[in-house]
């Protein structure tokens, strides 16, 4: 605690690196993530291979995956970014399937009546319905990238982790919960704001799913 | 960092003894942890789930807990119980506790209230309860739980490294320390197969022992 209060301004920065290090990969994982849960559910037989793959990658350990891609990637923020955008994947797809597998096919069937296209059935009805799934999603997405991203100093990533892994090399307990404290609000907050989020899409969208 | 990525073969096959003592170290440190926590999780998950006013803060604390870095808890049981295999485990032990006490407490309350109450209806004392009803219906969650635990172990258990405690990542460190891609991957690749080995094999667990009563059919 002392450390916290001895050198906020470290610990400021480290945190801004850590929201760095997740916010870049988390952003980048939805960019790829959702489309490819859309993909995914008009080409039914990905499903599979695609889940499936996203969900080894998620089961590798933090450090095994960082140390796979540095000789890919070199050492610092890029083999720690590359791989929390390879974690971040399985939740964001499987939610983005699953909301999306989550619309009333009632109502699906009201839009092609309509004469809407493929893709203003995904931009006005599937993806607004599926949101609060989607968001969900995100929501594990992020906490979980908060908590990875701790390793990645490490491997010269910066973050909360190099004020952890300075208490261990020095064994001051101080320093390590400096580090952690921070990690855990920051996954807390992150939890709390984007549940309200999902809340509000979820309160947006009820009105509209036609007394369902 | 230079050198054929496959290069991590030939190593192994070279350093048979010290890979497979730190391999078999791994196991040790995942395996022990999660029976530990096992056998302090599922007793006080029990006990938690008797009292109903203490759900809330149950699964707030279970979430809060887990957003702990799991380097944190290795780091701060250095001054507690220094380095080495015993204070790894002890930190992996508390990681394993959280997972399974949540799922187990998630999963006794989880129980459809019809059937508790059926069960109370026939005479069931709450032990006969907990054991005959609660506890098989709750079965695939608390596996799952398991399950869970034992995953995040094995990468917990890399971790084990910084305090000492041997394992897999005591290659990677080193890889990373020699600037050598083959060490690295080395610990790398077979921690990485082993959390997957680990995943498949508790799914498949998991499946076996779901009570036969509540099996889907052509599930």
């Amino acid at each position: 605690m002392s450390y916290l209060l001895a050198r906020p301004d470290r610990v400021w920065t480290l945190t801004l690196e850590h929201v760095q290090l997740s916010a870049v990969a988390v952003v980048v994982a939805i960019l790829i993530g959702v489309p490819l849960g859309i993909l995914v559910t008009r080409t039914r037989w990905l499903e599979g291979p695609v889940i499936n793959t996203a969900g080894v990658l998620y089961t590798v350990p933090s450090l095994a995956l960082f140390a796979m891609l540095i000789p890919f990637t070199g050492l610092g923020a890029r083999p720690a970014i590359v791989a929390l955008i390879l974690y971040s994947l399985l939740a964001i797809i499987r939610n983005t399937v699953a909301g999306i597998d989550a619309v009333d096919p009632r109502l699906l069937d009201a839009a092609r009546g309509m004469g809407m296209t493929g893709r203003q059935r995904l931009m006005l009805v599937e993806l607004p319905l599926g949101l609060p799934v989607i968001l969900a999603g995100v929501r594990v997405a992020t906490v979980s990238a908060i908590g990875i991203a701790t390793v990645a100093a490490y491997v010269g990533a910066g973050g909360l982790g190099v004020l952890i892994f300075d208490g261990i090399r020095t064994i001051d307990g101080d320093r390590i919960v400096a580090g952690a404290i921070p990690i855990s609000i920051l996954a807390l907050l992150s939890d709390w704001s984007l549940a309200r989020l999902g809340g509000a899409a979820r309160r947006d969208v009820a009105p509209s799913a036609g007394g369902a | 960092m230079r050198g054929n990525p496959f290069d991590f073969i030939p190593y192994i096959l070279g350093h048979q003894e010290q890979f497979l003592r730190l391999f078999s170290q791994h196991v040790q440190l995942t395996v022990l942890s999660v029976v530990i926590g096992i056998l302090i999780a599922i007793p006080l998950a029990i006990m938690a789930s008797r009292v109903d006013a203490l759900a809330g803060p149950v699964t707030w604390l279970a979430g809060a807990g887990q957003t702990i870095p799991s380097l944190a808890i290795l780091g701060l049981t250095l001054p507690l119980l220094g380095i080495g295999f015993v204070p790894s485990l002890f930190a992996l032990t508390v990681r394993a506790v959280l997972p399974i006490l949540l799922n187990t407490y998630v999963g006794i309350r989880g129980v459809d209230r019809a059937i508790v109450d059926a069960a109370r209806g026939m005479g069931m004392r709450s032990r006969q309860r907990l054991w005959m009803v609660e506890l098989p219906v709750a079965t695939p969650v608390i596996v799952a739980g398991i399950q869970t635990a034992t995953v995040q172990n094995v990468g917990t258990a890399t971790l084990a490294a910084f305090i000492g405690g041997g394992g897999l990542g005591d290659l990677v460190l080193q890889g990373l320390a020699m600037v050598d891609p083959a060490i690295l991957l080395a610990g790398a690749v077979p921690a990485a197969a082993l959390a997957v080995a680990a995943d498949v094999l508790m799914g498949r667990c998991r499946r076996l022992l779901v009570p036969a009563g509540l099996r889907v059919e052509g599930a």
